[in-house]
């Protein structure tokens, strides 16, 4: 065949409509609470009321009696074959780890820890059984505050003797990496320019759409469970190895799962009740949470106190930062648990050039639901804080908040660039992407508007936020996880399968939860093979089909799992050669292989890789010796984190007399790398932002001074609408990430990361000539409003904290005891 | 055990259910309609959304028994002789869904939105969406889709 073929346009790039829509948009859909076996049991969970306290007694006798209750159990009753919850980082040698066990049998550590559980025939039956467990409980102090947890006299768990689980410290000077931070302090308090503030990084709840969801059923060979999970890999190994079943005997299957954030990576009480409690009974047995008790027990994320320290000389640049965090870990430390704010550790020095850094974190146990990854998980916190720090510092120079980032930032020619916190960023361009955005976003302009404004002293306020964020994503090199004592390593398997009829099967570890996975994946596959899209079918989420995988989170996907995907289609490449070369009677040398096609050089002979697929299917004529298959399977470790970037800027109007805000413009642009698909990057810079946007506006959950969440419904923890929303201006820019071939960089977080300083800076910068420095999130009409008309009040800092005991003032600036009674 | 009869996605349904029952479970674990979804107890969130008698309610605020005689259409009998509403196409076309946990009950509201208003504004849109949560969207691309669904109405 002569004719040369138009090429088929290249899938990668291309905005491909997502292939999983038909079923989601019809109704037809498999998430786990639509799964009924024959058979099969319910479990509702009897939760304490109390934040602290000793189980005194509990008496089951009149649930038991209830109609059609199969049978009511405690932490007794199940004893040892419960299993325990994992902690799989233990982030310093000595930390403390509480014992966490599904359901404990003398002492609750939190409000909406489960003392029982009911197994009826329906949910509506064990839930009405459920009410009828009398627990008695002695109530025990609890502590509710992280300032005062720090101070050891309240315990959360007593048997410890400390609140403090661990502490993990980073030091430029010690590491090798850069300078003395508390030298640079010094030398700024002489002759330079020394900002320190303290954050609240409130405490969040992922608050993913569907409720978790768990069934297991016992009756087959292999003990099958279906939960709304990220992590159905990590899950089947954590089952093995805290209940006693082989791994070999367990087959965990994510179906459809309806949103994660980090949520759903967990390993929960209630997957390890409900697997007990089917191993128990025999039958197949469902638990589905409330959306309260979601609220209450699902893991909370953020809630940290940041201390930051910012050393620069008079002319902007910066020369040391340093970091001291209080974290949160509520009442066990959860899969990753203090790993979380260490994940952040490598972050706050962005893209900045600090000479010298030090980084501490303080993490404490409370008696508050337990808090884990949530969009973003350490980075977000990191990011606020030294985008805050830079407006700040460009406020006391008078500056643009702009001109000091560019003074300090690393220039596109730097790259590749080892950062202060010991990171080689591979690439990016920090000058392009803030060139374009400033233009979208008609940056100019707008900062005249605002000075016209304040001229006239406007009651409405133009504010301009602006964030040049980056983030590592890509989780991550497996040595590097070795070096913090992670517990697992960082890889990604994919299988390619090439079907006898010229379809294409792909298997991969990676556990997709509304990411558009089974598209942008078929899009690489596409290319890599030449296949159509259409023909390619992407499996995963059952351990059955996908034996090996670490899941998805820290927007590792697509820059792992793609790149173990790309890998794998170059083995099938590999091994159809010969086979290629035999079947066109060539030299195996002469072959080559574009579009789906090898060829033999120089000549018009060819086949498609898809009639080589027949041609093994059959195996009638094959090379001496050769397998009949030409599937492959990779398995990658990545060699570095990516680096994706942006610059994101926001106008907010500030009613200077009631505090409302309202967003006028929201414009970024990421450079996330190669784009493989546009449309899904859109839409997931989209949800991002406004998760973040929540964090700084609107949502926070809050718990009373007895320890019970204040916010425990939708009612109370406010989900932003669409009414409270705007709709975004988004852009890309891209340098192509050197360490993998796809040329990718994650983009399920950045959005996320990047918006919640971006905002709280146009909220300070609205009320600036006010002499407001910080309004604690979320940035409430009443913060705002206090912020300006009630400078007394300590909602907002107008004093600048001294840290150094030197000055005599330590913690004089303590915005913990804000009037809105937000418990801490 | 109270008996109803109703139409649900134009098929006619008889049972004896508890007083108490919500259509919502009605719908789900009587009739196997697992396409309406439960997203919270509060009637916050909306995934429940169906249409009874041609207007949206949120199924976990109403009884099976209040249903009675009437017709319920979930987002399993919007799509009429395989061909797509034009909402639904509207949603694939503007990516207006990820996880999808949120979609029924957003299409269905959305139909409803346009039935009352074929050609709203976007702020008309978000007011009319207000009562439906997505967590995975930022809505920016459900609200291009309903004004797309609308005949590409006010930009
Ligand atoms: S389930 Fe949330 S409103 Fe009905
Ligand atoms: S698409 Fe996931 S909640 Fe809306």
């Amino acid at each position: 065949m002569t004719v040369t073929e138009k090429a088929p346009d290249q899938e990668i790039g291309q905005a491909r409509r997502r292939k999983e829509d038909q079923r989601l948009i019809t109704g037809r859909t498999r998430y786990t609470d639509n799964i009924v076996l024959p058979g099969m049991l319910h479990l509702a969970m009897v939760r304490s009321p109390y934040a602290h306290a000793r189980i005194t007694s509990i008496d089951t006798d009149a649930a038991k009696a209830s109609p059609n209750v199969i049978d009511v159990l405690t932490g007794a009753d199940l004893g040892e074959g419960q299993g325990v919850c994992i902690n799989a980082w233990p982030i310093t040698p000595d930390q403390k780890t509480p014992v966490h066990l599904p359901i404990p049998s003398d002492r609750v550590a939190f409000a909406g820890e489960i003392v029982a559980v009911v197994v009826a025939r329906s949910a509506a039956e064990a839930r009405d059984a459920a009410e009828l467990v009398d627990v008695d409980y002695e109530e025990l102090p609890a502590i509710l505050d992280l300032k005062e947890a720090v101070k050891d006299e309240v315990l959360a768990h007593p048997d410890l003797g400390t609140n403090k689980s661990a502490l993990w410290v980073f030091d430029s000077a010690a590491a090798g990496t850069g300078g003395d931070v508390e030298e640079a302090i010094s030398k700024a308090r002489q002759d330079g320019v020394l900002i320190e503030r303290e954050f609240r990084q409130q405490r969040l709840i992922p608050a993913f759409m569907e409720p978790r969801s768990v069934v297991v059923d016992p009756t087959g060979e292999q003990l099958t469970m279906w939960s709304a999970t990220q992590i159905p890999h990590i899950l089947r190994f954590a089952l093995a190895a805290t209940t006693g079943v082989p791994e070999s005997k367990i087959r965990v299957i994510a179906p459809d799962v309806g949103g994660g954030f980090g949520g759903k990576l967990q390993a929960t009480p209630e997957e390890w009740i409900t697997w007990a409690i089917a191993r128990r009974v025999g039958k197949p047995v469902k638990y589905t949470e409330t959306r309260s008790e979601s609220l209450m027990a699902a893991h909370h994320g953020r809630d940290q106190w940041q201390k930051l320290t910012v050393a620069a000389r008079k002319d902007g640049t910066v020369t040391g930062l340093k970091v001291e965090l209080l974290a949160n870990l509520g009442a066990y430390v959860a899969i990753v648990g203090g790993g979380v704010p260490v994940l952040g550790a490598f972050m706050y020095n962005a893209i900045y050039k600090f000479p010298a850094y030090h980084f501490s974190c303080q993490t404490l146990l409370t008696n508050e639901a337990w808090t884990d990854a949530y969009r973003g998980a350490g980075r977000p916190e990191a990011t606020f804080a030294i985008e805050r720090m830079m407006d700040e510092l460009a406020d006391e120079l008078g500056v643009d908040p702009l001109e000091v980032r560019e003074k300090n930032w690393i220039r596109h020619e730097e790259f590749p660039f080892t950062t202060v916190a010991g990171l080689e960023y591979d690439s990016g361009n920090y000058e392009a992407a803030t060139a374009k955005a400033k233009e979208h976003f008609g940056y100019d302009d707008l900062r005249a508007e605002q000075r016209r404004r304040r001229e006239a002293k406007d009651r409405v306020q133009l504010g301009i936020g602006v964030s040049t964020f980056t983030e590592m994503c890509g989780l991550a090199p497996s040595r590097v996880l070795g070096s913090l004592d992670y517990g697992a390593g960082g890889w990604e398997h994919a299988e390619i399968r090439m079907l006898a009829t010229g379809k294409v099967e792909v298997v991969t570890g990676i556990s997709p939860h509304g990411q558009g996975h089974e598209t942008s994946f078929s899009q690489i596959v596409a290319d890599r093979l030449g296949v159509p899209f259409e023909d390619v079918e992407i499996l995963h989420g059952d351990t059955a089909v996908s034996h090996k995988g670490l899941d998805t989170y820290g927007s590792r996907s697509l820059v792992v799992g793609g790149e173990a995907l790309a890998r794998a289609t170059d083995k099938v490449i590999e091994r159809a050669k010969p086979i290629a070369a035999h079947l066109l009677e060539a030299s195996i040398d002469d072959m080559e292989f574009t579009g789906g096609r090898f060829s033999v050089r120089g000549t018009d002979k060819g086949m498609a890789l898809t009639e080589i697929a027949t041609a093994v299917f059959t195996g009638h004529n094959l090379p001496d010796g050769a397998e009949p298959s030409i599937d492959a399977e990779a398995t990658y470790d990545p060699v570095n984190f990516n680096f994706p970037h942006g610059t994101h800027l926001c106008a907010v109007e500030v009613d200077t007399e009631t505090g409302e805000i309202t967003m006028r413009k929201y414009t970024c642009v990421d450079d996330i790398g190669t784009v493989i698909n546009p449309l899904l990057v859109e839409g997931q810079v989209h949800g991002g932002l406004v998760q973040g946007i929540a964090q700084a506006l609107w949502e926070e959950a809050v718990y009373n001074d007895q320890g019970t969440l204040v916010t425990g419904s939708f009612v109370d923890y406010t989900l932003p609408t669409a009414a409270d929303t705007i709709s975004f201006d988004t852009d890309t820019d891209s340098t192509a990430c050197t360490t993998n071939s796809l040329g990718a960089k994650g983009v399920g977080e950045a959005g996320t990361i990047a918006s919640t300083p971006c905002v709280v800076n146009a909220v300070v910068d609205a009320l600036r000539p006010f002499g407001v420095h910080d309004v604690r999130m979320p940035c409430t009409p009443e913060r705002v409003w206090k912020a300006i008309h009630d400078r007394d009040q300590d909602v907002a800092s107008g004093a600048v904290p001294h840290f150094g005991a030197d000055t005599g003032m330590e913690g004089v600036a303590d915005r913990s005891t804000g009037a809105e009674g937000a418990g801490q | 055990m109270t008996r109803i009869e109703m139409t649900v996605d134009g098929a006619r349904v008889s049972d004896d259910v508890e007083p108490r029952m919500l259509l919502v479970h009605y719908l789900r674990e009587k009739l196997g309609k697992t396409g309406t979804l439960v997203g919270c107890d509060t009637s916050n969130c909306g995934a429940c959304t169906v249409h009874l008698d041609g207007h949206s309610v949120k199924s976990c605020n109403v009884l099976a028994v209040q249903a009675a005689g009437h017709e319920v259409t979930t987002i399993e009998g919007l799509a009429q002789g395989g061909d797509l509403h034009p909402v639904q196409e509207a949603f694939h076309d503007c990516h207006a869904l990820q996880c999808g946990y949120c979609t029924p009950g957003m299409i269905m509201q959305s139909v409803d939105l346009l039935n009352d208003n074929p050609h709203p504004t976007e702020e008309e849109v978000r007011l009319g969406l207000e009562g439906n949560l997505c967590r995975c969207t930022g809505y920016h691309n459900i609200v291009k889709a309903v004004l797309q669904a609308a005949g590409g109405a006010s930009s």
